[in-house]
């Protein structure tokens, strides 16, 4: 049970904020105390920060979810990263990278004088480690709950011939100069690498720590010591250790940082998954700041004159409708008839929905896809709200009172959804307006809710989805890309539409960028034509920060590095 | 939030005992008269009557009494993040979350609340009835299996209980209140189970037996009527406990997924979002779940006093 | 006594199988069953069909009850879904936490309770009596999370005299030894880490605490009241005794049995309202983690929870049980 063994220095609980831990307190800084910095951004200082949940472990490797991510990229980097407050993806641990014409050749320099946090040297051979080490996976580790980011972009692994991957290879040509081959063209390369999956982490540790070996018990993947105690990465903070029962993850600065070095001493994640508290923690200032601030809280947070930081809105909330071919499941075959789709377009109120539920600067979505990404269209046939319309278009279809089975998870809180609850309730009243008959199903988010919308049991579905990089297949092949056999992912009820599916592969090989865009707006258009969906808003989640912090810039991403954060007085 | 565990259990077993003790003089008039003439005279029980009473008839009459369409959103348009409208000409107590209007969504939402309430009561009364009597008039290797299951429940505290039962059922209208009377169950079937006991050895019994009347007549025609008081106190309890526990298990999540129906446990748990823009939310519904709680436990309490032997003086 | 003691530990071993089978029925008859619970999110059929094969959920029911059963003896109730770890060592981790919170609500309880029952007893009709039996009305009335939100928007967000959220402020920096952590900061001398745990065991404690204080305070008035009527207590009055002898003696001994028993008899309340408090104030402890897991349909974590606090639970009732023998001399004879 003993997991700090570190004293406590001060103890006076007045001197609180400017506690620093023993074994890395720097005998040179004067932490917090207000005597230096001036108007510069002073260094030292614990800066708490409340999650929403608990990070699943710190092997990015392995990660999928928002909270491993937060505190993954404080601790490792990649090649690439996404420019500080964009989506665009700028070189971090590689200084530069070259394609080679046909598109299948990526020619990395790499940073040099970079140290892992155990002190090993990064290099060209770490680089290719690591592609070797996601493209070689066994066991557990090829499970889709593990590494679902790298299947997400080069598919298959080494021992699945089954399943191709695009990865071909990796060479070290020199000591700073990696190759990466792969086998077909794709536009999620090199952007993908900018995700904090594909981050380059110690060979030696990785080794030592045995990272690869998930283990699995009859109810759960166990993640490896390397992942639970050991991450190390490159950077700016160092993993420190991880109060599990009390959900706290402390990470401490890496004096040894590459770049500029981070400006805190230390950051504590603390999970705290109910908003409330986390609203009522900050502004008793047992934190300093939090993610997934609710709409409603903006206003009051600001007035008593907390931060609140919001980010450019870069995700896209959807309806999604059951395309009814998925076996084993039953839909409702009236959504097989576009009238009664158009129906559902027509009765929705998003402009209501903008203005009352969602944050100021929500804007209602025209697109699968917001519109800052390369590839929107502006001309793509668009529904207007007017319930007569809707009534209309499902009488022409002899679909009136037909029964939608509408599922809408509960208990979470998405940056594209900040109150589920309350957008199923003003749709449901929507569609009932319109005509229709809603039976609602109400599951908990995560797995229940993502299991079964994603296995296709739902008619009609809540759902979103926040970018990764800046990409439009990012957004629309997520979703409608060919699945299998001709056919859509289960969640859209794996409907059958050729043109969609070729448009959406034509323009993922295409390796001239403005050519590629044209494609994706046609892939929009006619996207937007079927309407395997509704796409509801972009709205912009915020965090917010104590009126002390400073230099926290949001991310549309989501993905917020601390390193340039300072506490003033 | 129940008092359930051993502190009901050895106050189930009290009362039961109680339906053995034959009422003995006040010239011939029956225990029930008797208490009901007490409970008359006694404010404490005047009060709870009177809660419940109101309580159960604005439920009764809900869509008469409500002023408006409780399912309207009628002011969602003028809703801003951080903005709820409050009271105003036509909407007494403001609106919600999504511009319905407030009152009448506690109107209507007392049907529910106290459906959930009584449904689950009266399942668990059923039940466990079904099982106490079961027990209680066969007694032998019946009453053991039937005890020590019901042991086996009783060994899960009760929210534990209704949690688990409600994961298994998924989320619905029904899995509330059966996992409510679930934990109920137990309860009722101790009680009959125990009262049996008692007036086993009674002189009646004894009498009947010796007169050769069918086992089955006793037990129905006799021995239940008798053990009827202290079922009708404890379930008037329960229905305090059920009505506060259906409320906690929507704070957990597991209430009813039709949000727009409405009722006091869900509409107070997700009221909680909204507690820095409008607490009315939260506190309405609150205010009406302790009330009618306390509606019946006044009553119930009262009742055990009126029923009690020991007070009749 | 020992063959009381025997006898119902003995009597234990039928509820604690059934709860297995009942606990172990539950987690197959979960839609999905436990690969879809540990495989989660995009489990394919084909991955769910493995996942069944290696850890032999294609065998005979019977088969795999007997291991989990084999596996629940020797403390190993699988690892939870959401952290990937050992369940038992979750709960381990979790206990201390929230052993010292019940503590502090039943002290709370006790503390306030029998002083408050006991006086609106001995003045039975004045206002103190009505303000209390009213006060324990409305304690055992109040939906839990919903005081527990009240108490830490008082005391924690307006005034800000008390903490409101956690175990430890997270900024000390405090050594762990049992996991008790006022225990902790005790044994190391950190106190300011002793008393900062203290002081966040306060709200979430006087939340848990009010509904068996509403019911202490009831019963101690009950009690008191009933002991005054009893035959000895008139016939000690009519030998012309002191009353304050007459009290110590006889009233306070007499009534605090019952009050006793009750007492002990408040851990099944106290295990089910931690759910609740735990989960308003993030306090890392085992009721929070069950709040969790239902949100997370971490099933394992359920169940081991579930399975551990029903055998915790019993095992107190069984303490309660042989305590009440040894108080009341009455039920050792039989």
């Amino acid at each position: 049970m003993q997991r700090r063994p570190q004293r406590v220095l001060a103890a006076s609980a007045a001197a609180l904020t400017a506690l620093t831990l023993a074994a890395c307190a720097s005998s040179d800084r004067d932490s917090g105390s207000g005597e230096g910095g001036g108007e510069e951004a002073q260094s030292g200082g614990t800066l708490v920060f409340g999650a929403a949940g608990d990070p699943a472990m710190f092997d990015p490797a392995f990660g999928s979810d928002g909270e491993t991510f937060r505190v993954a990229r404080q601790i490792h980097e990649g090649l690439l990263t996404n420019e500080l407050g964009g989506t665009e993806p700028v070189p971090q641990l590689a200084e530069d990278y070259e394609v080679s014409e046909d598109g299948l050749e990526y020619t990395f320099a790499l940073r040099e004088g970079v140290k892992f946090h155990d002190g090993t040297d990064f290099n060209a051979e770490a680089v290719c480690f690591n592609f070797d080490r996601w493209y070689n996976f066994e066991g557990l580790a090829q499970s889709p709950s593990a590494s679902y980011y790298y299947q997400a972009v080069f598919g298959g692994f080494a021992s699945t011939p089954d399943t191709p991957s695009i990865y071909e290879s990796c060479e070290a040509t020199d000591e700073n100069t990696a190759v990466i081959r792969l086998t077909q063209v794709t536009s999620k390369f090199p952007a993908a690498l900018s995700l904090p999956a594909f981050s380059i982490q110690s060979p030696t540790a990785l080794q030592e720590y045995d990272a690869d070996n998930l283990s699995g018990s009859e109810d759960a993947l166990s993640y490896s010591e390397y992942a639970l105690e050991h991450p190390t990465g490159t950077g700016p903070f160092k993993f420190e250790s991880w109060d599990r029962g009390n959900g706290e993850v402390t990470i401490v600065r890496n004096e040894d940082y590459w770049g500029d070095p981070a400006l805190l001493d230390e950051i504590i994640f603390r999970t705290i998954s109910d908003q409330n508290t986390r609203r009522q923690e900050l502004q008793a200032g047992s934190i300093d700041g939090y993610d997934f601030v609710a709409p409603a809280d903006y206003q009051t947070l600001e007035d008593e004159g907390l931060q609140v930081l919001v980010r450019d809105p870069f995700n896209i909330l959807y309806l999604g409708f059951n395309g009814g071919n998925v076996p084993g499941t039953s839909a409702n075959p009236a959504l097989k008839d576009l009238r009664v789709r158009q129906a559902i377009a027509h009765a929705i109120d998003r402009e209501t929905i903008v203005n009352s539920l969602l944050p100021e600067g929500a804007e209602a979505a025209t697109q699968f896809m917001p519109p800052t990404v390369d590839g929107w269209a502006d001309d793509v046939t668009t529904y207007e709200y007017d319930p007569d319309r809707a009534r209309q278009l499902l009488q022409e279809a002899g679909a009136e009172g037909t029964t939608l089975r509408f599922f809408y998870p509960t208990e979470v809180s998405r940056p594209y959804l900040p109150d589920p609850a309350a957008l199923f309730q003003v749709i449901n009243q929507n569609l009932i307006d319109a005509g229709f008959t809603v039976e609602p199903t109400a599951l908990p988010w995560n797995p229940d809710y993502l299991n079964a919308v994603q296995a296709g049991q739902a008619d009609i579905h809540l759902l979103g989805w926040t970018g990764d990089y800046n990409d439009a297949y990012n957004f629309i092949g997520t979703f409608f890309a060919e699945a299998s056999n001709g056919q859509a992912s289960a969640e859209f009820g794996a409907f059958s539409n050729p043109e969609i599916f070729a448009a959406l592969a034509q323009a993922d090989a295409e390796p001239d960028a403005s050519a590629r865009t044209e494609q994706y707006q046609e892939a929009n258009r006619l996207i937007m034509d079927y309407l395997p969906g509704v796409p509801i808003s972009h709205s912009p989640p915020a965090l917010v920060v104590a009126e002390n912090v400073q230099g926290l810039e949001p991310s549309p991403l989501t993905a917020e590095v601390f390193s340039t954060v300072s506490l003033s007085d | 939030m129940t008092a359930i565990g051993d502190v009901r259990r050895r106050r189930i077993d009290e009362l039961a005992a109680r339906a053995g003790q034959v009422p003995e003089g006040e010239g011939g008039v029956s225990l029930t008269k008797s208490a009901f003439r007490r409970l008359r005279r006694n404010p404490v029980a005047i009060t709870g009557a009177v809660i419940v009473v109101v309580f159960l008839v604005v439920a009764a009459f809900a869509p008469l009494l409500a002023p408006r369409d409780p399912l309207a959103q009628t002011l969602l348009g003028e809703i801003r993040p951080g903005f709820i409208p409050g009271a105003r000409e036509g909407f007494p107590l403001g609106a919600d979350e999504l511009g319905r209007d407030l009152l009448s969504r506690l109107i209507v939402g007392s049907r529910q609340s106290l459906l959930i309430g009584v449904v689950s009561t009266v399942l668990g009364v059923v039940v466990g009835m079904a099982l106490g009597v079961l027990a209680g008039a066969f007694g032998g290797w019946v009453d053991t299996v039937v005890m020590r299951f019901i042991d086996i429940i009783l060994s899960i505290p009760s929210l534990l209980m209704a949690i688990s039962i409600s994961v298994l059922l998924g989320q619905n209208q029904w899995s509330l209140v059966i996992a409510i009377a679930v934990t109920q169950v137990p309860v009722f079937a101790r009680l009959l189970r125990g009262s049996m006991l008692a007036q086993r050895g009674s002189d009646y019994v004894l009498a009947s037996q010796a007169l050769g009347i069918k086992r089955s007549r006793i037990v129905f025609g006799h021995v239940l009527p008798n053990s009827l008081s202290p079922l009708i106190v404890q379930a008037t309890l329960s229905l305090a406990t059920a009505i506060i526990e259906a409320a906690a298990l929507s704070f957990l999540g597991l209430g009813d997924p039709d949000l727009a129906r409405p009722e006091w446990g869900a509409m107070l748990s997700n009221a909680q979002d909204f507690l820095s823009v409008r607490p009315e939310l939260a506190i309405y519904p609150a205010l009406c779940i302790i009330v009618v709680a306390l509606g019946f436990t006044l009553l119930g309490e009262s009742l055990r006093e009126a029923l009690d032997p020991k007070f009749r003086r | 006594m020992l063959r009381f003691v025997v006898r119902r530990l003995l009597q234990l071993i039928p509820i604690l199988l059934g709860l297995s089978v009942l606990l172990f029925a539950w987690l197959r008859a979960l839609p999905g069953g436990p690969a879809q619970a540990a495989l989660g999110e995009r489990a394919t059929p084909e991955a769910i069909a493995r996942y069944n094969e290696l850890f032999g959920l294609d065998q005979p029911l019977y088969v795999q009850y007997l291991r989990f059963l084999g596996r629940a003896v020797q403390l190993d109730f699988g690892n939870s879904a959401r952290t990937g770890r050992p369940v038992t060592e979750e709960f381990l981790e979790r206990m201390p936490g929230t052993i010292e919170l019940t503590l502090f609500a039943m002290v709370f309880a006790i503390g306030v309770g029998i002083p408050l029952g006991y006086l609106a007893a001995r003045r039975h009709g004045s206002w103190l009596d009505s303000a209390s039996v009213i006060g324990s009305l409305l304690g055992v009335a109040i939906p839990v999370f919903f005081l527990a939100y009240l108490l830490r928007l008082l005391f924690a967000v307006e005034l800000g005299w008390l903490p409101g959220s956690g175990r430890q402020e997270v900024r000390i920096d405090a050594t762990r030894i049992t996991n008790f952590y006022v225990l902790d900061g005790l044994l190391t001398r950190e106190w300011d880490a002793a008393w900062d745990a203290f002081t966040h065991l306060v709200l979430p404690g006087i939340a848990l605490g009010t509904i068996p204080l509403a019911i202490i305070v009831r019963i101690t008035r009950a009690s008191v009241l009933d002991v005054v009527n009893e035959d000895y207590v008139r016939t000690a009055n009519a030998k012309g005794l002191a009353t304050s002898t007459v009290r110590r003696r006889h009233v306070i001994r007499n009534a605090l049995l019952p009050v006793a028993t009750t007492i002990g008899l408040q851990t099944g309340l106290l295990l089910s309202g931690a759910v609740l408090t735990e989960s308003v104030f993030a306090f890392g402890g085992v009721g929070s983690a069950i709040f969790d897991a239902i949100f997370a349909r971490d099933f394992a974590v359920l169940q081991g929870f579930i399975l551990i606090l029903a055998v915790v639970y019993v095992l107190v009732n069984l303490l309660v049980d042989i305590s009440y023998g040894l108080l009341d001399p009455r039920v050792r004879v039989r």
